[in-house]
């Protein structure tokens, strides 16, 4: 008995064939570029990103400050260089927090039906809030650092995940294996693990990609508007914040930091749209 | 013949856009001739859906393409014809209807909009005229109130009204060519026979030429005039449809002629066993559709009935089959006895103990070792993620079985089903469907069941697949001494398999009986319309003759 050889192929071989878009091959060489400068910060940094130096206050840009001073005189290159730490931890804890939390409760939602009523209804209460005013209002009641940050974005990115986890749920229970498995004795939390838990994961991992992006920019907003982690840790949003008072002297105190920005929410948001493609086999060829 | 064809194919090659392409159609030719039904019988994969799409300039592009060939209409070659050509061609002068009539509706846009949109795109006509016209379509096709119809949208209709309104549309501009992809495989037998007898007619009354394709022996000795019988791309014998079939040149259409099951039923099987390993006792399943709001208010919800005072029981070694079309109940039956759902009232015994008020997968452990399930389609029952060993072993593993000797007993199972042991280490899609069925059944066979319940189990196969994996399930049944639930549409399928029918119509049971006594001599009319409108009924397959009508 001879076996099929055309079937479709599996998804870690699609993973892997036809080479990847030269956006994809860029963004990701620009991502693993910020990575590093966030890593190896002090090597990088030619000055303490705190340090005061009155006498060079908002210099242009020069040989010894790359992207000139800020109004305390201090290195703009440098602060850019150590505000990446703070732009891609809050971005890696909101995904990944998000994920945690999300994923279980999506899964429970979507399997118990009696559950799902009730857990539904507190995630649509939890969207009705706008984020960044509930993320406010978490910072304005605690005293405002990383994990404090870390959780205000988190707290409304999570129905976004328990949303997307429920609905692979209820797309997968209807498959007959599901059934099967219901007959043979598969009790209900392996099977959750089993035959469910598996295909949220790759729609999951492209979400989490869009979430981490989102995190960075609201970081940043969140520094701008003065609620988010304090002037002494510097991050590319309060960097802007305090640049945009001397916005008419010296432009460059935003552009530099918004430019490293945008770069990175942008490389990371085009990794996720590869991300995507390559895991549905049915988007393919429908975006470059 | 002294006309010329309405379509001619010369030479027709097709293969796949990829960098290695692969041929689709290794050159076919046929010609149709006006008032004439060809029909392109095959299996799946033997290019009858591709020779369609070429037909109507509807091949995916970027996917498939011509590569030689030519597909003449009225002497007009398609192949080359441009876009604009052919969008004008399709519609007015080849019309097509395909499988399933729901996904070739607009779902939210009323049928006489979608109906109206033919003679737009076609003809210079004024609206009423348009409307008017539209009517007219729709009275010939034998729909009731036709005005009714033009106001409703497609979920309001019936599968059969719906595919009364696409052979409507198709029809409209009176078209020289219609091609018709499986219309009827969708639809119950007594549908199927109403639909192919409206082809027929306006067929005659518009001396169009058809070009039919389907799986079903039955229904091409119903409809075709001519036949093609096609594997893997080629055209392997061809002529009139009662040569073809009663004097096949080709071993290939022997054994597909062969495969195809007998109505008329096999000599009964001597009862060998008391044993009673299941028994239904009045079984009710009401669905209620009431939502929570007006359940708080106390208003009245909508229900249905869906299994209605089911009774029957099933001996050792004994098949019994469940017919009905669809709606009938007969699947809510097998999920009750499941327990995939849970039944409103009644008993449901197995060996002896009711397992209809259990609750939760540890009460119903023994319950599911007992009673296993073989499901319609295998590309689905089987996780693609999981190596056919591990899916294989999931029920023994919960039940408390060691991993290896599970292992051990999959491998034996495996070629119990004729399959490689070595199958154990691979995924799903490195099978074709009846192998994945055999896949299935030995799943179930890995809990030792006493009672197997087959869910449509061999509808979404080949015949010439569905043959062998009916005989699988006969020597498994011989050797294990199941007994088997078999639930099918097919009158042919439950003739050829089972010792008792039990027929059923809207949840309730209408005859229930020996298969010999119920198909050979019916004494319900819902049985004996069932039995009249299953397809090809006058002809024997295995004779190659037409069988004579009873006086």
């Amino acid at each position: 008995m001879s076996l099929t050889t055309s079937a479709p192929e599996s998804p870690r071989r699609r993973l892997m064939d036809a080479p990847p878009h030269w956006t994809t091959v860029l963004a990701s060489v620009v991502l693993i570029a910020i990575v590093l400068m966030a890593l190896f910060a002090p090597v990088i940094a030619n000055f303490e990103p705190t340090s005061l130096n009155a006498m060079k206050r908002l210099k242009p840009a020069d040989a010894t400050y790359w992207m000139g001073t800020d109004s305390y005189g201090r290195d703009l290159f440098s602060r850019v260089v150590y505000g990446a730490r703070v732009s891609l931890m809050v971005g890696a804890g909101v995904a990944l927090g998000s994920i945690v939390i999300g994923l279980p409760l999506g899964l429970l939602a979507g399997w118990f039906r009696g559950l799902d009523a009730v857990l539904m209804r507190m995630m649509d209460g939890l969207m009705a809030i706008p984020g960044i005013l509930l993320a406010i209002a978490i910072v304005a009641l605690t005293n405002a650092g990383l994990t404090t940050v870390v959780i205000a974005i988190m707290l409304p990115e999570i129905p976004q995940v328990v949303r997307l986890v429920r609905s692979r749920v209820l797309a997968t229970r209807s498959e007959t294996f599901v059934d099967a498995a219901v007959l043979l004795g598969t009790a209900p939390l392996r099977l959750i693990w089993r035959h469910l838990l598996p295909s949220t994961l790759a729609p999951l991992i492209v979400q989490g990609t869009y979430i981490y992006a989102a995190a960075i920019l609201t970081e940043a907003a969140l520094s701008f508007l003065g609620v988010g982690i304090g002037t002494e840790t510097p991050s590319w949003g309060n960097i802007m914040a305090e640049g945009r008072l001397y916005f008419a002297m010296n432009p460059w105190l935003v552009f530099w930091p918004a430019i490293v920005l945008s770069l990175c929410i942008l490389s990371i948001n085009l990794l996720g749209d590869a991300l995507r493609d390559r895991l549905d086999p049915k988007m393919k060829g429908r975006s470059a | 013949m002294s006309v010329d064809p309405v379509l001619s194919v010369r030479n027709l090659k097709v293969a796949t856009a990829a960098r290695r392409p692969a041929e689709i159609l290794k050159g076919i030719s046929f010609d149709i001739h006006p008032g004439e039904t060809l029909c392109l019988v095959g299996e799946s994969g033997s290019g009858k859906s591709v020779t369609s799409l070429v037909t109507m300039g509807l091949l995916p592009r970027g996917e498939l393409e011509v590569t030689a060939g030519e597909a003449r209409l009225n002497g007009e070659d398609i192949v080359a014809a441009t876009p604009a050509r052919t969008r004008a061609l399709r519609g007015a002068d080849m019309a097509m209807i395909f499988q399933e009539p729901m996904t070739a509706l607009n779902p939210v846009l009323t049928i006489g909009l979608q109906m109206d949109e033919v003679f737009r795109a076609h003809r210079a006509m004024r609206a009423p005229d348009r409307k008017a016209a539209a009517l007219e379509a729709f009275a010939s096709v034998g729909l009731p109130s036709p005005a009714r119809i033009h106001d409703s949208y497609p979920h309001q209709l019936s599968g059969g009204q719906r595919q009364r309104v696409m052979i409507a549309m198709a029809l409209a501009l009176k078209p020289k060519l219609l091609i018709a992809d499986e219309p009827t495989t969708a639809l119950d037998v007594t549908t199927q026979k109403q639909i192919l007898e409206l082809i027929r007619r306006l067929q005659e009354e518009q001396n169009t030429a058809v070009l039919f394709i389907t799986h079903d022996m039955g229904v091409v000795v119903d409809i075709a005039d001519r036949v093609c019988v096609m594997r893997n791309g080629e055209i392997v014998e061809t002529g009139e449809v009662e040569k073809v079939l009663s004097a096949p040149r080709q071993q290939y259409t022997r054994d597909l002629l062969a495969a195809v099951p007998a109505l008329t039923p096999r000599p009964a099987r001597a009862p060998h066993s008391q044993d009673r390993v299941l028994e239904l006792i009045e079984v009710n399943k009401v669905f209620s559709l009431q939502s929570a709001i007006s359940r708080l208010l106390g208003r009245e919800g909508h229900s249905v009935h869906a299994v209605n005072n089911v009774s029957f029981r099933l001996e050792r070694g004994r098949t019994l089959g469940i017919v009905g079309e669809s709606g009938s109940g007969k699947s809510t039956v097998a999920r009750c006895v499941l327990r995939l759902e849970d039944p409103s009232s009644g008993a449901i015994l197995v060996n002896g103990h009711d397992i209809a008020p259990l609750q939760g997968q540890r009460a119903l452990a023994e319950a599911r070792r007992a009673v296993q399930m073989i499901f319609q389609d295998p590309n689905r029952s089987l996780n693609p993620r999981l190596r056919i060993g591990e899916s294989l072993i999931e029920g023994p593993m919960n039940a408390g079985e060691a991993r290896v000797a599970a292992l051990a007993r999959a491998g034996d199972l495996l070629e119990v089903v004729r399959l490689p042991r070595d199958s154990l280490d691979r995924y799903p899609h490195q099978f074709s469907g009846g192998q994945r069925q055999r896949i299935a059944i030995a799943r179930a066979l890995m809990m030792s069941p006493d009672v197997i319940v087959a869910d449509e189990a061999v509808s979404a196969l080949d015949v010439s697949v569905q043959a062998q994996v009916l005989d699988l399930l006969a020597e498994v049944q011989q050797r294990q001494n199941l007994a088997v639930l078999f639930i099918t549409h097919d009158l042919r399928v439950a003739a050829q398999i089972c010792d008792d029918v039990m027929v059923m119509r809207r949840g309730e049971v209408v005859e229930f009986g020996p298969a010999g006594d119920i198909l050979a001599r019916p004494q319900h009319d819902y049985t004996r319309a069932l039995i009249e409108a299953a397809p090809g009924r006058d002809w024997d397959f295995a004779q190659g003759r037409r069988i004579p009508e009873p006086a």
